[in-house]
């Protein structure tokens, strides 16, 4: 953190990456926003909403509906010194973008010997519950993940995503940053006024000594949630929520390992080809005789995700597959695994399976 | 060669040498080509000189231009230095990007030679983002995007012209058309109409011009890039044009069957440099002596630099995973 810290308020993830944006815009004239419907009634659900209080109009440039160009139109920008951010409701916008994400704005610092640079944030948010549907709620972090050049984070926390907001804006390479719907709606303490989180890798969350757990995003609120039943049989688990999926920096993983001998991966993602292949393999090289159990991973079915809500149950990953796989893995008895899932079946009072829920609140 | 930009109108003689020098270096590419030392892929312009030349001496050396695959002419009209060039494609350490991009990479930001990107249509809206932060800025420049033909059926294109116009930015959309993607001709590719009409939805200013006609392009350049410096939008110009060369190579390949010798040897006798030539030497403009003294220089120091560059040394491996990230 850089600066003072002067207020905690409990706002959401979302409230907390508007505050940061526009934190990093009034300082830092270069900033300009790109988004189709960049001050509509929604500004990208609230994240980017009363910019044009603070900085001057030119610097909010309404986007045509042509993803692949204007993502050029702001490498472009951002080669000749800005430093755009672009938003994108869904992840499946910048599929159209691809060419210029993968061919521009990740290799002309790298073509031009260190000549250009481009400073440039590409928000992504992942879509779920509501039937959002196979083409709404995709989390494709690996795709971008697989090129170098970019940085990929997925803030989870509201005081995170407000200073890794602030960061991935100050940084001088491309940041594509993937936000969970529903992480929007996560409450928790963020300081206000202008400060940076360093886009420096894994944070734990949860402290434990049995298990070690890897989650990114939404999957966190999961995993901790998950981890604090665990305590309640007896064992432990330390949750890292990832943060910055590339570059991905894993020594605290590994030092983590090397006391559980135990890991866990959970992605929002698909599981096969997902951060947590890459996550076990890397952890499997470093820490292999530290292992006392084969490694698990936890992500989505190896199909697209539907509609309707009647097809979606065990498709997303929860606290209570969490849970199950955790006492598989440390050999604790299934029958008070089950007592601890019901208990959170329990928490969970009857809420449909396809709305978030209210018990990711504050403080963090 | 000097500096290529100049601020006021270029004389005749000052867009021969132009064209002549581009297309002295291209010959001594495409003749050394099979010492294979230039191991990397080369999209040659010759005969494609006017458009480069006339465009970028419609320029001042603030503006920046954004090119392609077929980038040597842009660069060099542009007034990129001739030895980090050619060091560029003969994969040296000295290279204008140090042997990272080769031929079809071509930068030099100093000189205002932004990027060379290969993936058609794929630097033009890099152009438009640099107009953006120009008309943000308030700066007085003007973006150019030199594509060919074949950019024009791809969606980015459009794209970028909508929100070029939309917006009124500097912008010169430069289309060089040279009748072909690769082996497969423009009617086979695009509609029977005037290659100036693919705008025309676009509601932007259109110019076109014989692009062969290095004095025609220059002078709808100029009335081009004045529009676009006065804030009046972008400008889409057309310039028909003919590759001499096969789509990549050093080499002739006419005999493959895909366009015709007669339609070639029609381009060829219309040369940009021999017609500059004939008519400056009907006016009484044309000093052969001086002209054969200029361009025995010139290859003296494209030798020179064809020499450099082949004696430079490669660049360390280690190099090849620096600057992945600023």
């Amino acid at each position: 953190m850089s600066t003072a810290i002067s207020e905690l308020r409990t706002i959401s993830t979302g409230d907390a990456i508007r505050e940061g944006l526009t934190e990093v815009a009034i300082k830092n004239p270069s900033v300009i926003f790109f988004a189709e419907g960049v001050a509509d009634p929604s500004s990208v659900y609230g994240t980017i909403a009363g910019l044009s209080k603070h900085i001057g109009k030119e610097r909010i440039i309404e986007m045509p509906v042509a993803e692949n160009a204007l993502t050029g139109v702001a490498i472009g920008a951002a080669m000749v010194g800005k430093r755009p951010v672009l938003s994108f409701h869904r992840v499946e916008f910048a599929l159209l973008a691809m060419e210029q994400i993968v061919n521009n704005a990740a290799k002309a610092h790298y073509i031009s010997r260190g000549r250009h640079r481009v400073p440039l944030v590409i928000r992504l948010v992942v879509g779920r519950g509501w039937g959002q549907g196979p083409e709404h709620s995709q989390s494709l972090e690996t795709m971008f993940a697989l090129v170098p050049g970019l940085k990929v984070v997925m803030p989870t926390y509201p005081r995170d995503a407000k200073g890794m907001a602030v960061a991935a804006v100050e940084d001088d390479n491309p940041v594509i940053m993937i936000e969970h719907r529903w992480c929007h709606y996560a409450r928790g303490q963020v300081p206000s006024g202008y400060y940076a989180e360093a886009l420096d890798g894994p944070r734990a969350v949860h402290e434990g000594k049995d298990l070690t757990i890897v989650s990114s995003s939404y999957m966190t609120l999961e995993a901790v949630r998950a981890a604090e039943q665990l305590e309640k049989l007896g064992y432990s688990a330390t949750v890292f929520d990832l943060r910055v999926v590339r570059p991905l920096i894993l020594d605290r993983v590994f030092a983590s390992v090397a006391r559980t001998g135990r890991l866990m991966t959970v992605d929002t993602g698909f599981r096969k080809f997902g951060i947590g292949a890459e996550i076990v393999s890397e952890t499997v090289v470093n820490c292999y005789d530290a292992l006392k159990a084969a490694p698990v991973r936890i992500g989505l079915p190896d199909h697209p995700t539907p509609s309707s809500r009647g097809l979606i149950p065990g498709i997303y990953p929860d606290a209570a597959r969490i849970l199950r796989e955790a006492g598989t893995e440390l050999c604790v008895d299934q029958d008070r695994i089950e007592a601890a899932v019901a208990e959170l079946e329990v928490q969970r009072k009857g809420l449909p399976i396809d709305v978030p829920d209210p018990f990711f609140k504050g403080p963090f | 060669m000097t500096d290529l930009t100049v601020s006021q109108t270029p004389t005749a003689q000052k867009l021969l040498h132009e064209m002549l020098f581009i297309r002295l270096v291209e010959e001594t590419i495409a003749a050394r080509y099979a010492e294979q030392e230039m191991r990397c892929p080369i999209h040659l312009s010759v005969g494609q000189e006017a458009a480069a030349v006339g465009v970028c001496q419609a320029l001042r050396p603030a503006d920046r231009v954004f090119s392609t695959h077929r980038c040597h002419a842009h660069y060099l009209a542009k007034g990129g230095d001739l030895r980090p060039m050619l060091a560029e494609i003969y994969g040296k350490a000295a290279g204008c990007i140090g042997g990272r991009g080769g031929s079809m990479h071509l930068t030099d930001p100093e000189k205002g030679m932004i990027a060379s990107v290969p993936i058609v249509a794929s630097s033009i809206p890099l152009a438009v983002g640099s107009a953006l932060a120009d008309r943000i800025d308030g700066a007085d420049r003007v973006s150019v995007a030199f594509f060919g033909d074949a950019s024009v059926e791809e969606g980015v294109f459009h794209e970028s012209a909508n929100f070029a116009s939309l917006n009124k930015l500097p912008v010169l959309f430069v289309c060089e058309n040279n009748l072909y993607s690769v082996y497969t001709p423009l009617a086979q590719r695009q509609p029977a109409r005037p290659l100036a009409e693919v705008v025309s939805g676009h509601a932007m200013k259109v110019l076109s011009a014989d692009g062969n006609d290095v004095e025609a392009v220059l002078r709808a350049s100029l009335e081009a890039a004045e529009h676009a410096r006065s804030g009046k939008g972008p400008v889409f110009l057309v310039f028909n044009t003919y590759r001499w060369r096969e789509h990549c190579g050093p080499n002739f390949d006419n005999q493959l069957g895909y366009r015709t010798e007669a339609e070639y040897l029609e381009w060829r006798a219309r040369d940009p440099i021999e017609c500059l030539k004939s008519k400056l030497a009907s006016s009484g403009d044309l000093d052969e002596r001086d002209l054969q003294k200029t361009q025995e220089e010139m290859q003296r120091e494209i030798d020179d630099a064809f020499e450099f560059a082949r004696a430079a040394p490669l660049p360390d491996p280690s190099q090849a995973s620096q600057f992945v990230y600023a």
